[in-house]
């Protein structure tokens, strides 16, 4: 089969489902809504694994190279010869990849939410919303054109927006997704203006033209981007670090995470999709489709790795410290795609020196499978215990056996013990520092060694510590909840053996992933480390964690706090934009603005009033309107304004 | 050889055609079901719209003086388009109507004078075909019988169009004495831009700038428009509007080019003063036909900004928009002429409260209105984007940055239509009435015309193939 032929389906089956939900779920489809986007997301994910298939296996090769293939092309817009709206489907090895993770997460959560949102009053409402984000996070992955990525960004983050704020009579809930929403669209306007410099310097819209020209170092447009400044920093630097704070945003990095922590608010499978898997890596998957371009810009490189190293590491810090699980998952997602960025900045196109960005990729694609099973499995015990509060949990091993050791493979998975998944990906990540800076590698080390900490502190403080007893109807859940766990936590137990290299590299061409045993030592050195350390603490109930906060003391306690950002955040906001400029803005709004707007009301008034005395409703007044007027304007074009 | 002559003038052939039966049918016994009567003229106008896409040829007729190309036909099927929807809507008016076979008579020579103009080449050929689109619009005007402000607006009518055309002869007449021809493509040759043709120009344009009612030719409007029946009305402010700036687009390219820059400054004060004080008369209007008669004045000025441009993409956007502005000022037009019909509600506060009992004419009502106001995702959007756009591809010859500012004065004007459409949306959804209006009974044909606006609405925006046709014929 041509992938023309089926590859919209991808796409559009979840958008017909979202509307097919939307209109009628409420009345035609009450019960079987769940099922129907169970079926609309099975379809799109078989698809989406043929298309895998046929790209990796079978087609996607030109010369020992992968190319990049657009199956679709639909010129929306047209400004110019040149400059245009398409929406298309690209094919290239990270958009192929990401179609699968995107579909196979989502079907996972599809089905898991049968059982979590079983009776919900909103049951349908959920799952068009599910749907449309689905469809919204497809349209970003495959996007041919720089601007409907843009467009299917702001759709991810209306989808977003909805989902945290489905329990919309929780006021936490409301203000949470504001939150997100607000912060999210102050990096998405960087992004539009990062986007139309781009556009406007290299003279399209379209992402492989734009990559070829601003890659071209003979091209017009390269050499104008680099050699115009601004402030002095060149107008490339500036457009990508404009393009890269859009991706910080939505993909929650310092200092733009904020939001993320609080995003929790969603029903926890939402949390798995959007908030662990997919929208949130959509700032990696953007550096990543542009990196032809920032490969050459070293500066912008600069800022993404040290963004992503400080937010893996202050991340990795705060999530030591917290007690809501999902706080700790979120925490968690924050640091791993931290990870991920600086795996990328630390990348160079082509060659050896690309294994930053095949490994960024790797651990894209694993840490979708075990952070969306960690969620599902946090889901499976806030369903149990009705709390998301670590100290309302202990001993739950024995209630929920199969969330237990599901939750145990993907403890083990992040925190990097071989041989699961997790263990692969991150080795490549660290490998990619270690040769480039470091420093990075440093700090990726002992972030890799907070990870472990943490993870297995939330694992046994859930599963372990102190007995508790629940009445004897406690159970685990519905089938339709285990069957995502087993199937996500073999995915996390395999996912590692795939040889990466072999499909996603910067140039296309084959990179075989280096595995140095001796090199492996450290990092699994710190992982039992920390994993010891937890169990120390944390297996049985005991106040050494109290002492340790204690004698950590300020420390401690500034990472409770998630090092004060929120607050300097308010601070910003409310003593200084509001007092500073706010009232100012709001006293000439009243006065001048306002004051203004009566006068030209006022005015408008009087002019109408005028206007109404000409039109007085005699023919002869008019012809004499008429022929004046012509008058008037012959004399003016004539003799004044030739 | 008389194959090829029919071709070249198969649409007016066919609407004097259609004349022709009615006169016939005139000729013939005295009573007749109108209901039938009426639904038989809707099916030869759907006939004549769909054989408008059909045999098209391109060439000239009667020594020069007639051309025709694909581009001038689909122009031509748009009016054709715009009359049946207007003859759609008009089925509640006329069912009651005595003479209705005069009133399509009357109707479709004004059509076949906007296709003689639109096909002109020659100044002669385009005086003839104005008057003939002029004069029996007077008397439509005069078609609600026993209204005495509808003959008022049919002797205003007359005399501010016999007033404007003599003007507009005048300075056809001292364009022939400063050149020596009347043909189209030697006019544009002589052009040098001497005073003379320069004044002369101005009288031409004001003769345009009358019939499509831009400011300061507009004063006429405000009673005719009030004074003549809804159908009317709506024909007078959308397709004879249409027509005439189809053609006006064309004469400016073609023939004035050389002194393209004379009017590129007329054209700027005109568009500035009509969306001014179109806007401002808009402003204030209560009654809803008035008000939508007015908001077309202003629409006018936005067109004349992607004439400005002077590129095929000016002139394909001023098709592009006509066609969408048909769509949406029609669907506006045609729920007022139905609930004006069967309730004779016209004011603004009529409609408060209008969404509790008429749903579907509130939707309809709303998306015309969003349309013209110039919201995404409705076509009217896309319209007035490939206007400004246009306009804002013209490069200034002078230092001034003219064509900046002529858009940022179109935005300003796009914010204060805002304010008067969405407060009628706001009144039919929002406000409370106690006394809002009965459920409206709707028949076949509005219900047909409004799906065709409605569809039109929201499918011509996003189908950009639709621009692109137009774009590559005028190329």
């Amino acid at each position: 089969m041509n992938y023309s032929e089926y590859i919209s389906l991808i796409l559009l089956l979840p958008l017909a489902g979202f509307v097919l939900l939307g209109l009628f779920g409420k009345k035609l489809f009450k019960q079987s809504s769940g099922m129907i986007g169970v079926l609309v997301l099975l379809i799109s994910t078989v698809l989406s694994l043929y298309t895998a298939y046929q790209y990796f296996f079978v087609n996607g090769k030109l010369n020992d190279v992968y190319q990049t293939i657009i199956p679709v092309k639909y010129t929306w817009l047209q400004f110019a010869s040149g400059t245009s709206i398409d929406m298309g489907i690209t094919l290239d090895p990270i958009a192929v990849m990401m179609l699968v993770v995107v579909t196979f997460v989502s079907l996972m959560v599809h089905i898991f939410s049968l059982g979590y949102m079983k009776g919900e009053k909103r049951f349908s409402t959920y799952y068009s919303f599910l749907s449309l984000f689905t469809f919204s996070m497809l349209g970003l992955v495959v996007a041919s054109n720089i601007f409907q990525i843009y467009i299917f960004w702001e759709l991810v983050g209306i989808s977003s927006y909805l989902l945290i704020g489905f329990y919309f009579d929780r006021p936490s809930a409301v203000a949470a997704s504001k939150k997100a929403f607000i912060i999210t669209r102050f990096a998405d306007l960087c992004f539009l203006i990062g986007i139309l410099i781009l556009a406007f310097e290299g003279g399209t819209l379209d992402f492989n033209t734009l990559i070829h020209r601003l890659t071209d170092t003979q091209s017009s447009q390269y050499i104008s981007i680099t050699t115009a400044s601004f402030l002095g920093v060149s107008v490339l630097t500036w457009a990508l670090t404009l393009v890269f704070i859009g991706g910080a945003g939505k993909s929650a990095m310092f200092p733009l995470h904020v939001w993320l922590p609080d995003a929790m608010e969603g029903p926890t499978p939402v949390s798995a999709l959007i908030h662990a898997a997919t929208m949130v890596v959509a700032g990696v998957y953007l550096v990543a489709r542009l990196f032809p371009v920032f490969s050459i810009n070293e500066a912008s490189l600069y800022i993404v790795t040290w963004i992503g190293a400080i937010s893996a590491i202050l991340a990795a810090i705060v999530a030591c410290t917290q007690t809501d699980i999902k706080r700790v998952l979120a925490y968690s997602t924050m640091s791993q795609i931290g990870y991920m960025m600086f795996a990328l900045g630390v990348a160079h196109l082509g060659g050896e020196s690309g294994l930053g960005y095949t490994a960024s990729m790797f651990h894209l694609f694993t840490h979708a499978f075990f952070k969306s099973l960690l969620f599902l499995c946090a889901g499976a015990v806030i369903h149990l215990i009705h709390s998301n509060e670590m100290n309302d949990m202990g001993g739950l091993r024995k209630y929920m056996p199969v969330t237990h050791i599901t939750f145990l493979v993907a403890c083990l998975a992040i925190a990097g013990v071989p041989p699961l998944s997790g263990f692969f990906s991150k080795e490549e990540v660290l490998l990619a520092a270690f040769h480039s800076n470091k420093l990075i590698y440093g700090i990726a080390l002992f972030t890799s060694g907070l990870t472990a900490f943490y993870m297995f502190r939330l694992y046994f403080s859930i599963f372990w510590n102190k007995s508790k007893s629940l009445d004897t109807h406690a159970h685990e859940g519905t089938f339709s909840m285990k069957l995502p766990l087993i199937v996500l936590s073999i995915c996390t137990l395999l996912a590692g053996f795939i040889p990466f290299g072999n499909f996603i590299s910067s140039d296309g061409k084959n990179l075989e992933l280096p595995f140095l045993l001796n090199f492996s030592i450290a990092p699994v050195l710190f992982a039992l480390t920390g994993i010891v350390v937890a169990m120390r603490m944390y297996k049985k109930e005991n106040n050494l964690p109290h002492r340790v906060a204690a004698s950590l003391g300020g420390l401690y306690k500034a990472a409770y706090r998630k090092f004060y950002i929120d607050e300097i955040y308010l601070f910003i906001t409310k003593k200084i934009i509001f007092n500073l400029i706010g009232r100012p803005a709001a006293w000439i709004d009243k006065n001048i603005v306002d004051g203004t707007m009566n006068g030209i009301a006022y005015g408008t008034g009087k002019v109408s009033h005028w206007i109404k005395g000409i039109q007085s409703g005699k023919v002869q007044g008019y012809a004499l309107y008429f022929f004046s007027g012509i008058i008037v304007l012959a004399i003016l074009v004539i003799y004044f304004w030739k | 050889m008389w194959s090829d002559y029919l071709q070249l003038i198969k649409a007016e052939g066919l609407v004097a055609i259609i004349m022709f039966i009615l006169l016939f049918l005139k000729l013939g016994k005295k009573e007749r079901n109108t209901e039938s009567l009426l639904h038989f003229i809707n099916v030869l106008l759907v006939i004549n719209f769909i054989s408008g896409f059909f045999f098209n040829a391109e060439g000239t007729l009667f020594g020069d003086m007639f051309q025709t190309n694909s581009l001038l036909s689909l122009e031509k099927n748009i009016l054709n388009l715009g009359t049946l929807i207007i003859s759609l809507q008009s089925f509640q008016w006329l069912k009651g109507h005595k003479h209705i076979l005069e009133f399509y008579m009357l109707l479709l020579s004004t059509l076949l004078g906007m296709f003689f103009m639109i096909s002109s080449n020659n100044l002669l050929m385009f005086y003839l075909g104005l008057e003939l689109s002029t004069i029996p619009l007077a008397a439509l005007a005069n078609f609600d019988l026993e209204k005495r402000t509808s003959s008022e607006a049919a002797m205003k009518l007359i005399l501010s169009s016999a007033f404007s055309s003599g003007l507009l002869l005048f300075g056809i007449s001292m364009l022939y004495g400063a050149t020596g021809t009347l043909n189209y493509q030697e006019l544009s040759q002589q052009l040098t831009g001497t005073p003379l043709q320069i004044l002369s120009f101005v009288m031409f344009a004001a003769g345009f700038g009358f019939k499509f009612s831009a400011v300061p030719f507009h004063l006429w409007t405000a009673d005719v428009y009030e004074g003549s029946p809804v159908a009317v009305t709506s024909y007078l402010s959308v397709i004879s509007k249409g027509a005439i700036l189809f053609v006006f687009v064309s004469v400016l390219y073609r023939v004035f080019q050389n002194i393209s820059v004379v009017w590129y400054n007329l054209l700027f004060i005109l568009s500035v003063l009509t969306m001014f004080i179109g806007n401002l008369f808009a402003l204030r209007q209560q009654n809803m036909k008035r008000f939508l008669a007015f908001s077309s004045v202003a629409q006018v000025g936005f067109i004349l900004i992607g004439i400005t441009g002077q590129s095929a993409a000016g002139s394909a956007s001023v098709i592009y928009f006509i066609l969408i502005y048909i769509f949406s000022n029609l669907g506006a037009f045609g729920v007022v002429s139905l609930v004006s019909a069967v309730t004779g509600k016209e004011t603004v506060n009529d409609y408060k409260g209008f969404y509790k009992n008429n749903r579907m004419l509130s939707w309809v009502l709303a998306i015309s209105l969003f349309s013209l106001a110039g919201i995404p995702p409705t076509a009217g959007f896309f319209g007035k984007f490939f206007l400004l756009l246009a306009g804002a591809g013209k490069t200034s010859s002078s230092g001034w940055q003219l064509n900046y500012i002529l858009i940022t004065i179109a935005a300003l004007n796009m914010v204060i239509s805002l304010y008067y459409y969405l407060r009628i949306i706001k009144a039919i959804f929002m406000d409370k009435n106690d006394n809002p209006v009965e459920k409206v009974k709707s028949t076949f044909s509005p219900n047909l015309s409004f799906i065709i606006c409605v569809a039109g609405i929201l499918v011509t925006g996003f189908a950009s193939s639709a621009y692109d046709y137009i774009f590559s014929l005028v190329k």
